[in-house]
């Protein structure tokens, strides 16, 4: 590599066709290098202290003053478009050059390894959550109370009389020593009571939470299992009300064309007491009507042992299985599924129902 | 209870076509919920006729047995064969083998012809067997599907049947009805009975009804009968034991005679087994009215029958043989000789109807409901009677299905009815309620008509009167569940129809959201999954050694727990005190399943009992007890806290190309815990721990900044781990979730944020091995003063280069003013002073 290019003469710089010449071919070189180091070269030989343009730049001091004014102005237009040429050639070459290099960084995005763990709600937590919201969302509360109970709370408060068989029919966990009338909690319905007591009037509350039956857990049944109950206590409920918050409720939950029917029952803490049927438009199999719960007015007696005067005060509540829901809902076909803790079913839900 | 539907059609008017499914369909619009169907044709089909034994032919055979070849006529000689088919012979009489020989030629019998279907899909055709074509059979009870006798045939006349030859036997013996079965809610016990449905059934289609009751003649009074003395000195609830006792005698009554095939037929369906023609009478008119009676052999009676509670060390021997103990609070049915039935639930041996009985007494009597309930339950023998009489009978009906049976036994047992009869007791009191005009009206929102109201309780069989702004009705008698206008209000939409109940929606008044804990939990419960928890939900159900080994620290120190009196399982009978045996639990299955790498998260409660248990009473119901009560009542109720326990084992993720999974370890354990505190906005304080279920150096006590120790986190103690086969370093905490809630702070005071630069400085100290890192941190940062901002430890360092027993912890501390710049100099004085408080609290050396 030489710095002024092989033979070449000073050219006069008021010799524009010299000139033009030298230009293009610095151009020409400029366009030829292919790559930055080529092109480093390039820039030497034809801008560098001993190119010809450089050297006929020179030239123009010793020049007559007459042609000093023609000679800078086609030697200044001329060096401008040398330099322009090698920048844009550099710009050019440093993209190809970046592009390379990043080329060969290529990785394979398919086998991309997966550090972090996705946890996983329980299906029946996050169904749990999504009942709530809906019920806070019409400007109920949500009341949570013990699971071990009271056998008053659970029972008598409730109107369950002490030999009554509706009591036995609720499958009753007892604490040792049955004399201190303790009972795992058979329904939330304790909750109710204990928000009639607490709270002021009127009431709304939701009682979701765990409750206990001396099941053995089998493909549809377990011995522990989760509910919401409903109460309103107010001025004026009719049963039409408590079909309205269900339907409003199913709506809500299972979309537009959801729906309830009521057929009579019998509960002792309700009076008139119906059991709930709600069609399911997207049941497996097609729409049908799913038995989900029971519900009614409040029987009087709960009232007043909370002390509410019911010739004031009148009330609806209902109650629904979490699980129950889970396996028309989301199709689970198994009990068992929920309550054995295996990671593949939360996880398959994710933190979503 | 099962509905024969023959025996509904006699008092309902039920279409002729109309199936089990469809008469169930009617009855689960009044309030009875669908059962099962019961239908023999479900499981047979004919041809089934009745045949007569022409001829036995006994062959015996090389297996020692012998078989019958018998030629058997299953049409009327003279008449053609109607039927065709493979294997049926033109002639009208068939050759079949049979294997059994409780016949004789000349019998009449069952044969079920080729093409016939029996239970358990038997299909019947003519086959090749011991030499011979055998063209169908000769059937059995069991076979039949009727029956668990499977000594022999069934011999017709042996059960009082001559029917002609060729007969449909499928007709003959009921085959052909059907039975519904309904759920019958527990305060509907006149369900319980063809009268009760039969009403119900005539309500839910709007059709007539025929009142059973109605259709049996007794007698306006009885006298003179059998001596019967009601004698109840310790009434229940202020309730007298037996309030009615009928009696009647029959005599001269063969007891032996078979009960006829309709009866059966119906019984069975119904879900009762036969036994003798009169217990099979006394069950028939139980299921048709209602009300149980029992029949006693007369003659083994001796003396005035008297209905008082047992004496103490009192006995009895049942009709099931047992001979059991009786309560003091036991009704019994006694004589000169002892108690001889424990009312309404089982008679006695001793004075039990045989086939030698000739003259019966019939009891038809009135107990009341809780009597009956417990004595059921004390000695555990629930029976159809005391179903019935638990869930009330009607009082009214006593003396009626008395003579129903009376009239039974002298139509078919042959006996003779003795005018004298007994009843004594006292009615009660009709119920009288007040109901409102409008008031059915306000609690259903149904705008009933005065109409709809007396039509529906004219209809139910309540007497309806006007009275001043309403009605006074008097319920029926067979109806003890209707006391209040509340009820009358329920039994008015029932008959008008739930389907017409409009839909309203109430609004609630502003509601206030979830409370604070409850976004608390949520969000706890939230962050925890999304930090790659797996969230379970085991059962509180705990061994005892369970709750000692983890629901407390120290060893050795039992866990007061809550137990069980009636668990699912012994081994299982205390409630958790910690979730982490039902975590290890869960663990242990997924081990099982080929999951080994696992983070598993519960929250839930915890059953913590102290002080007072319970209460020794509990106040009635229908009335708020007082302050006192309460208070004893809600004191009685254990602590149950929320606990938040995890459990990791294995691996922290997958192993995959380009990455090598990290082993959980101790730390893991303790991040967890910390960032529970962080999303909480609460300090987790650690320490250095001791618990029996940790490993004795790498557990921590987690505490908040008050002291109060919140739980634990750590390595899982080896042994423990190898007991439960649990692979080895599994960690876990457990916290109480509840305890951290209330730390929170109520209002987050905003801090000001500085602008200006930052100075860091790092230090290294050399302090001896046992001191915690932790306190060296919290000395630098008293020490620092206010212009630290924060420190953190970045190494920690033992061995070489530093003297033995003695670690050396490198912290970084940032510092900066809030209202200038600082110096080289103010920064290095503040470390310098930071320095110097451990150096006098640990001896801490700069390096």
């Amino acid at each position: 590599m030489t710095e002024t290019l092989p033979g070449a003469a000073i050219p006069n710089p008021t010799d524009e066709a010299a000139i033009t010449a030298a230009v293009d071919q610095a151009i020409a070189a400029i366009a030829g290098a292919g790559s930055l180091d080529e092109l480093k070269a390039v820039r030497l030989a034809h801008t560098g202290e001993k190119s010809p343009l450089s050297l006929a730049n020179r030239e123009i001091g010793g020049l007559p003053k007459d042609q000093k004014a023609v000679a800078g102005k086609l030697m200044g237009s001329s060096r401008g478009r040398v330099n322009k040429a090698l920048a844009d050639r550099t710009a050019e070459l440093e993209a190809q050059n970046d592009a390379r290099i990043l080329l060969v960084e290529t990785v394979d995005v398919t086998a991309a390894p997966r550090r972090r763990r996705a946890g996983a709600r329980h299906p029946l937590s996050t169904l749990q959550d999504r009942v709530a919201d809906i019920f806070v969302g019409m400007g109920w509360e949500i009341a949570e109370g013990p699971e071990v109970e009271s056998e008053w709370f659970n029972f008598d408060a409730l109107n369950f009389k002490p030999d009554h068989p509706a009591r036995e029919m609720q499958d009753t966990f007892f604490v040792e020593p049955p004399e201190a009338h303790l009972v795992m909690r058979t329904h939330t319905s304790p909750v109710q009571v204990r928000s009639m007591l607490e709270r002021e009037l009127p009431i709304y509350v939701l009682c979701p939470g765990k409750v206990f039956r001396t099941d053995e857990l089998d493909a549809t049944h377990t011995p522990v299992f989760h509910q919401f109950e409903g109460l309103a206590i107010d001025k004026n409920l009719s049963m039409a009300d408590l079909l309205g918050t269900l339907e409003h409720f199913t709506r809500q939950m299972f979309g537009d064309e959801a729906s309830v029917r009521l057929r009579p029952n019998y509960f002792p803490f309700t009076e008139p007491s119906a059991e709930l049927d709600i069609w399911h438009p997207g049941a497996k199999g097609g729409p049908r009507w799913i038995e989900w719960g029971g519900c009614g007015m409040v029987n009087p007696n709960v009232l007043r042992a909370a002390g509410i005067d019911p010739d004031i005060y009148s009330g609806f509540a209902f109650g629904m299985g979490i699980e129950r829901a889970l396996m028309f809902r989301n199709e689970v076909g198994d009990m068992r599924d929920m309550i054995e803790g295996d990671v593949r079913f939360s996880e398959h839900f994710g933190m979503e129902i | 209870m099962r509905i024969p539907l023959s025996w509904l059609r006699e008092f309902a008017a039920v279409p002729a076509g109309a199936t089990a499914e469809d008469v169930m369909a009617e009855l689960v619009k009044v309030g009875f919920e669908e059962e099962a169907v019961h239908r023999p044709t479900d499981t047979l089909q004919g041809p089934v006729v009745v045949g007569q034994v022409l001829s036995i032919v006994k062959e015996p055979q090389t297996n020692g047995k012998t078989i019958n070849w018998c030629q058997v006529r299953v049409v009327p000689e003279g008449q053609e064969q109607a039927l065709t088919g493979e294997g049926i012979d033109p002639s009208g009489v068939q050759g079949i083998i049979c294997g059994a020989h409780n016949f004789v030629e000349g019998d009449k019998v069952v044969v079920t012809l080729p093409g016939a279907v029996l239970p358990g899909d038997f299909r019947i055709s003519a086959r090749k067997t011991y030499g011979h074509l055998s063209a169908g059979m000769i059937a059995s009870v069991r076979e039949l599907g009727i029956g668990e006798d499977h000594d022999g045939i069934l011999v017709l006349s042996r059960i009082g049947l001559d029917p002609e030859i060729g007969t449909d036997a499928m007709e003959l013996l009921g085959l052909y009805d059907q039975a519904a079965e309904i759920n019958v809610t527990p305060d509907r016990g006149y369900a319980f009975s063809i009268r009760g449905v039969a009403r119900e059934y005539a309500h839910a289609t709007g059709t007539s009804f025929t009142d059973p009751a109605s259709e049996v003649l007794a007698p306006a009074e009885l006298s003179g009968g059998y001596g019967v003395k009601l004698n109840d000195d310790a009434p229940i609830y202020g309730k007298t034991g037996c309030d009615r006792f009928v009696a009647r005698t029959v005599r001269g009554v063969d007891a032996t005679r078979p009960t006829p095939a309709w009866m059966t037929s119906r019984l069975r369906l119904a879900g009762i087994r036969s036994i003798s023609l009169p217990v099979d009478i006394s069950n028939y008119v139980m299921l048709e009215l209602g009300q149980p009676t029992h029949c006693y052999d007369l003659d083994k009676l001796s003396g005035d029958i008297v209905v008082r509670r047992a004496v103490p060390g009192e006995k009895i021997t049942t009709l099931d043989a047992k001979e059991r103990a009786l309560d003091v609070e036991d009704l019994l049915i006694t004589d000169g000789s002892g108690a001889i039935g424990i009312a309404g639930v089982m008679g006695g041996a001793a004075t039990e109807v045989s086939d030698s009985t000739s003259n019966v007494l019939v009891e038809a009597a009135h107990f009341d409901e809780v009597s009956i309930g417990r004595s059921r339950r004390r000695h555990k023998l629930p029976s159809e009677a005391s179903k019935r009489f638990e869930r009330g009978v009607d009082w009214h009906v006593a003396d009626i299905a008395a003579q129903r049976v009376v009239d039974l036994l002298v139509e078919l047992a042959d006996g003779i009815a003795d005018q004298a009869g007994t009843d004594v007791g006292t009615a009660p009191d009709a119920v009288t309620i007040a109901l409102p005009a409008g008031f059915a009206a306000q609690r259903i929102g149904i705008d009933f008509t005065e109409e709809q109201i007396t039509t529906a309780l004219v209809d139910l069989g309540a007497v309806v009167e006007e009275s001043d702004g309403g009605w006074t009705v008097s319920a029926p008698s067979w109806r003890n569940d209707l006391e209040t206008k509340e009820d009358l209000s329920e039994e008015i939409a029932r008959l008008v129809g739930y389907e017409n109940i409009p839909a309203t929606l109430p609004v609630a008044p502003p509601g206030r959201g979830l409370t604070r804990v409850q976004q608390q939990r949520r969000r706890l419960i939230q962050a925890l999954a999304d930090a790659g928890l797996t969230e379970v939900l085991a059962y509180p159900f705990v061994s005892k050694a369970a709750n000692d080994t983890f629901g407390v620290a120290e060893q050795g120190a039992a866990r007061s727990a809550v137990k069980l009196a009636n668990p699912i399982s012994e081994e299982h009978g205390f409630l958790r005190t910690s979730i982490l045996p039902g975590l290890i639990e869960v663990a242990k299955r997924n081990h099982s399943r080929g999951f080994r790498d696992l983070a598993l998260f519960e929250s839930g409660l915890v059953f913590l009992p102290s002080g007072t248990v319970g209460t020794p009473s509990i106040p009635p119901l229908g009335v708020k007890p007082s302050d006192e009560v309460l208070d004893a009542l809600y004191d009685g109720v254990p602590d149950q806290p929320l606990y938040v326990a995890a459990v990791l084992t294995g691996h922290d993720s997958p192993a995959a190309a380009n990455h090598t999974p990290r082993l959980w370890d101790w730390s893991d354990a303790l991040d967890i815990a910390r960032l529970a505190g962080d999303v909480l906005g609460v300090e987790i304080v650690v320490s250095q721990g001791a618990h029996q279920a940790f490993h004795p150096g790498r557990a921590a006590q987690l505490s908040l900044r008050t002291g109060e120790v919140v739980g634990y986190a750590g390595e899982l103690h080896p042994k423990l781990l190898a007991a439960h086969d649990m692979p080895a370093r599994s960690v876990a905490l457990e916290f109480n979730a509840d305890a951290l809630f209330e730390a929170a702070a109520d209002v987050i005071v905003a801090r000001h944020i500085s602008t200006f630069p930052v100075a860091t400085q790092d230090v290294a100290l050399v302090v001896p091995q046992e001191i915690p890192a932790d306190q060296v941190l919290e000395a630098l940062r008293e020490g620092a003063g206010e212009l630290l901002e924060d420190v953190a430890l970045f190494d920690v360092y033992a061995g070489k280069g530093i003297e033995e027993g003695k670690k050396s912890l490198a912290f970084g501390l940032r510092f900066r003013a809030t209202d200038r710049t600082l110096t080289a100099d103010e920064a290095s004085a503040a470390r310098e002073s930071a320095v110097a408080l451990a150096a006098e609290r640990f001896g801490a050396v700069q390096r």
